[in-house]
C-alpha cells in the first residue's frame, strides 16, 4: 500500500521570513532616526525619543505600504500604529504600579511584621519596630463583616434577576448598575448619617463592615447573575419535570450547579473593596491596637496603615512601612483575583 | 357556529390546572423577591438620610450652594461658631475638571486599545493583556493615588511646563504662579489612568458583539481593517463606547482617596489646570471632615448628596446608553 504523501499545511497568508525583516530594518531605521532627532532637535529625555520613534516607525511603515500597495493600506497601518501605541500607554501605568510597589515595599516587609501591631512603635521608627497585625485582623474582620451582610443579598438579587425574572427584572438591574456607582465617600458619609450619628455615636468595625458592603453588594449581584446565566435551562427544566418545586430546584440544583462562579462572585467582592479606604477612614475610625471585637471602639485597617504612614510620617521608614503594607495588599488582590479567573475559567470582568 | 357549541359540548370539562405556587415557593418568591429590592431600598435610604442631615444647610444656602463658592466656618472668641458659609461651586467646578481631563485623555487611550484588543491581539498574548486591564480595573484607589504622588509627579510636572511653555497663550494652560506640583492637570492623569481599564473592558465587549456576518462580508468587500471598523465597527458600538465614557466620568467625579492623595486641595475656583491648587468634592469631605463641627457636617452630608445624584445621573445616563447600544449587536 503506498503511502499518500500530505501535503504540509502552508500558510500562504502568512507573513514571509522577508516581510519579518523588513519589518525590523523599518523599525531600526526609526529608532537610528529618533535618535539622530534627540541628538540634533530640542527633543530630549526618554519620552521625547519615544515620541520620535513612534513617529517615524508609524511614518516609515505608511510609506512602505503606499510603496508597495495603496493609499487605504498605508491609512489601514496607521490605525494599527495608533491601536499598538493605546495599547503600550495603557500598559505602561500597570508595569510601573506593580513594579514600584514591588521594588518599594520589599523593603518595608519583614517577619515580625505579622506579629505586632503599631502600638508600640510610631510610624517614623525602622520598619523592623511595629507591624501591621492589627491592620491584617481589622481588614479580615471587616471584609469578613461585609461579606456576610452582602453575599446573602447579592445572591438574592442575583436570583431574583435569573430565576423569578418578575417585572420589576429590569428597573432593578438598572438599580444594582447606579449602585456600582455609588462614590465610596458617599457610602461612608450614608453610613455616618443613618447610623454613627443618631444611633451609636461611635466609630467601630462593625459600621465599617456595613460602608463596604454598600460597595460590595452590587460587584456579588452583578457577577453572581452572569454566573447562574451560565447555568443551562435544561437543567432547571428537569428539576421541574421530575416534579421540583421552583424552591427545590434552585436549591438543590441550580445553586449547587452555579457553586464556583458564586465563589467567584464572592472573591471578585473581596478584591473590590479589600483597598477601599474613602469610607474606612470616614466611619472606623482608625486604631493601632489589635481590636477583636467589631461593635466597640476603633478599628485598623491595611489601608488605614498604609494612609497613615504615608500621609503622617514623611521620613524613609514612614514611606518604606507604607510601601510594605501596599505590598501585602496588592499581592492579597493579586491572590484574589487568580483564584477568581482559576475557579471560573472563563473571562470576569 | 351552532356545530361547534355542540361539539364541545360533549367533551367533559377540562381538568383544572391552576399554576398556582405551593406554599414553599410562594415563600421562596417572596424571599427572593424582597432581596431582590433591596439595592432600590439602599439607593433611596442614601438619598433619604443625606438628604435629612443636609436639608439644614440646604435651606439655609438655598441654590448658592451650588452656585456661590465660599466655605467659610467662622468661630468667635470662645471658639463657638458665629458664622458659617457654604457653597460647592468651587468643588463642583473642579470635579468637573478633572473628571473632564481624565476622559479627554483616557477615552482616546482606551477605545484604540480596545480596538486593538478585538481586532489585532491574538491567541494567548490577547489573553494576558485582557487579564492584565482586568487586574488593573481591580487596583485600589489608594494604589493609583500613592503611584500617581510618587513616580508620576516628576514626569507630570515636566509636561506640564512643557504644556505651560508652547501653549501658555491658551489660558486654561496659563499659570498664576510656577507651581506646577499637585496640579488639576496630575489629578486628571491619575484619574484617566483609573479609568483606561474601565472604559477598555467596556469598549471592548462592545467592539466584541459587533455581528460577525456584517465584518466578513466588509471584507469580502475588500475593505481594510480600517475600513471595516469606520463602516460596521463604529456605527455599531458608537452609543456604548459613549455609554462606556459616560461610566468612566461617573468614576472619575466620584473619587476621593487618589484625588486626594495628588491634588493640593484648597478651596477655590481654579480654571488653570497646571496650577497646583484646586480640589473636588469628595477630597473635600474627606479634608473637612476631620475638624467638622455639627453644623459643618450637615453641610458636607449635602454635598455628598450633590455628588451621589451627580454620579447616578451620569450612571443612570450610561447604563441607557450601553444597554442600548450594546443590545443592537448581539
Amino acid at each position: 500500500m503506498t503511502q499518500a504523501t500530505i501535503p504540509t499545511p502552508q500558510r500562504p497568508w502568512g507573513t514571509s521570513v522577508a516581510q519579518r525583516l523588513t519589518t525590523a530594518a523599518i523599525l531600526a531605521l526609526a529608532a537610528v532616526l529618533a535618535g539622530a532627532a534627540i541628538e540634533l532637535t530640542g527633543l530630549s529625555g526618554k519620552l521625547g525619543f519615544a515620541a520620535a520613534y513612534f513617529f517615524f516607525a508609524s511614518l516609515l511603515i505608511f510609506v512602505q505600504q503606499l510603496r508597495l500597495r495603496d493609499l487605504a493600506a498605508a491609512k489601514d497601518s496607521l490605525l494599527s500604529s495608533f491601536a499598538f501605541l493605546a495599547m503600550t500607554i495603557t500598559l505602561i501605568p500597570i508595569v510601573s504600579i506593580v513594579m514600584t510597589v514591588f521594588l518599594k515595599g520589599y523593603k518595608g516587609i519583614h517577619f515580625g511584621m505579622f506579629a505586632n501591631d503599631m502600638t508600640q512603635a510610631s510610624v517614623n521608627d525602622p520598619v523592623t519596630s511595629g507591624g501591621l497585625l492589627h491592620a491584617l485582623v481589622g481588614t479580615i474582620l471587616m471584609v469578613g463583616g461585609a461579606l456576610i451582610v452582602s453575599f446573602p443579598i447579592g445572591l438574592l438579587t442575583a436570583l431574583y434577576l435569573t430565576e423569578i425574572r418578575g417585572k420589576l427584572a429590569r428597573p432593578i438591574k438598572f438599580l444594582v448598575q447606579a449602585m456600582s456607582g455609588v462614590p465610596s465617600i458617599v457610602a461612608g458619609l450614608f453610613i455616618l448619617s443613618i447610623l454613627v450619628i443618631p444611633v451609636t455615636q461611635e466609630l467601630t468595625g462593625l459600621m465599617g463592615s456595613l460602608a463596604l458592603s454598600i460597595l460590595m453588594i452590587p460587584t456579588i449581584a452583578r457577577t453572581a447573575e452572569e454566573m447562574l446565566l451560565l447555568i443551562p435551562n435544561e437543567l432547571r427544566e428537569a428539576g421541574v419535570a421530575l416534579g421540583a418545586t421552583q424552591w427545590r430546584t434552585v436549591s438543590g440544583v441550580v445553586v449547587p450547579a452555579a457553586k464556583s462562579g458564586l465563589v467567584t462572585a464572592v472573591i471578585l467582592g473581596i478584591a473590590r473593596i479589600i483597598g477601599e479606604t474613602a469610607p474606612i477612614l470616614l466611619v472606623s475610625g482608625g486604631a493601632d491596637a489589635l481590636n477583636f471585637n467589631p461593635t466597640s471602639g476603633p478599628m485598623g485597617s491595611l489601608p488605614f496603615y498604609i494612609w497613615k504612614a504615608f500621609l503622617t510620617g514623611g521620613t524613609e521608614e514612614a514611606y518604606a512601612r507604607a510601601w510594605g503594607g501596599m505590598l501585602i495588599l496588592l499581592i492579597l488582590i493579586m491572590v484574589l483575583f487568580g483564584l477568581a479567573r482559576y475557579l471560573s475559567g472563563r473571562k470576569v470582568v | 357556529m351552532t356545530l361547534l357549541e355542540n361539539k364541545s359540548a360533549d367533551i367533559p370539562a377540562p381538568r383544572e390546572i391552576t399554576t398556582k405556587p405551593r406554599r414553599s415557593d410562594q415563600i421562596f418568591r417572596a424571599v427572593v423577591t424582597i432581596g431582590g429590592m433591596t439595592s432600590l431600598v439602599i439607593l433611596g435610604l442614601i438619598a433619604l438620610f443625606l438628604s435629612l442631615k443636609g436639608i439644614s444647610v440646604l435651606q439655609v444656602e438655598k441654590l448658592s450652594f451650588i452656585t456661590e463658592s465660599k466655605w467659610e466656618v467662622l468661630q468667635d472668641a470662645e471658639g463657638k461658631v458665629a458664622e458659617s458659609t457654604f457653597g460647592l461651586g468651587a468643588m463642583l467646578i473642579g470635579t468637573f475638571l478633572a473628571a473632564f481631563i481624565a476622559v479627554i485623555v483616557g477615552v482616546p487611550i482606551a477605545v484604540l486599545s480596545a480596538l486593538y484588543l478585538t481586532f489585532y491581539a491574538r491567541g494567548p498574548v490577547k489573553k494576558l493583556l485582557i487579564s492584565l486591564i482586568d487586574l488593573m480595573a481591580a487596583f485600589p484607589s489608594l494604589l493609583f493615588g500613592f503611584w500617581g504622588f510618587i513616580v508620576l509627579m516628576s514626569s507630570a510636572e515636566y509636561w506640564a511646563k512643557l504644556l505651560n511653555k508652547y501653549l501658555g497663550f491658551i489660558p486654561i494652560f496659563d499659570v498664576p504662579a510656577p507651581i506646577f506640583e499637585r496640579s488639576p492637570f496630575i489629578a486628571g492623569l491619575v484619574l484617566a489612568i483609573m479609568i483606561i481599564p474601565i472604559v477598555t473592558a467596556i469598549s471592548r465587549e462592545i467592539f466584541d458583539q459587533t455581528p460577525l456576518d456584517r465584518v466578513q462580508a466588509a471584507y469580502a468587500l475588500g475593505a481594510s481593517k480600517l475600513a471595516m471598523i469606520r463602516a460596521v465597527v463604529i456605527p455599531y458600538g458608537r452609543g456604548g463606547v459613549v455609554g462606556g465614557a459616560m461610566l468612566g466620568l461617573g468614576r472619575a467625579m466620584g473619587e476621593t482617596v487618589a484625588v486626594y492623595t495628588v491634588l493640593n486641595v484648597v478651596y477655590q475656583i481654579n480654571w488653570q489646570v497646571l496650577f497646583g491648587a484646586g480640589g473636588n468634592v469628595a477630597s473635600l469631605i474627606l479634608l473637612k471632615f476631620g475638624e467638622a463641627g455639627p453644623e459643618e457636617v450637615n453641610a458636607l452630608m449635602a454635598a455628598g448628596l450633590v455628588l451621589f445624584l451627580l454620579t447616578l445621573t451620569v450612571n443612570a445616563i450610561s447604563d441607557v446608553l450601553i444597554n442600548k447600544f450594546g443590545k443592537k449587536g448581539r
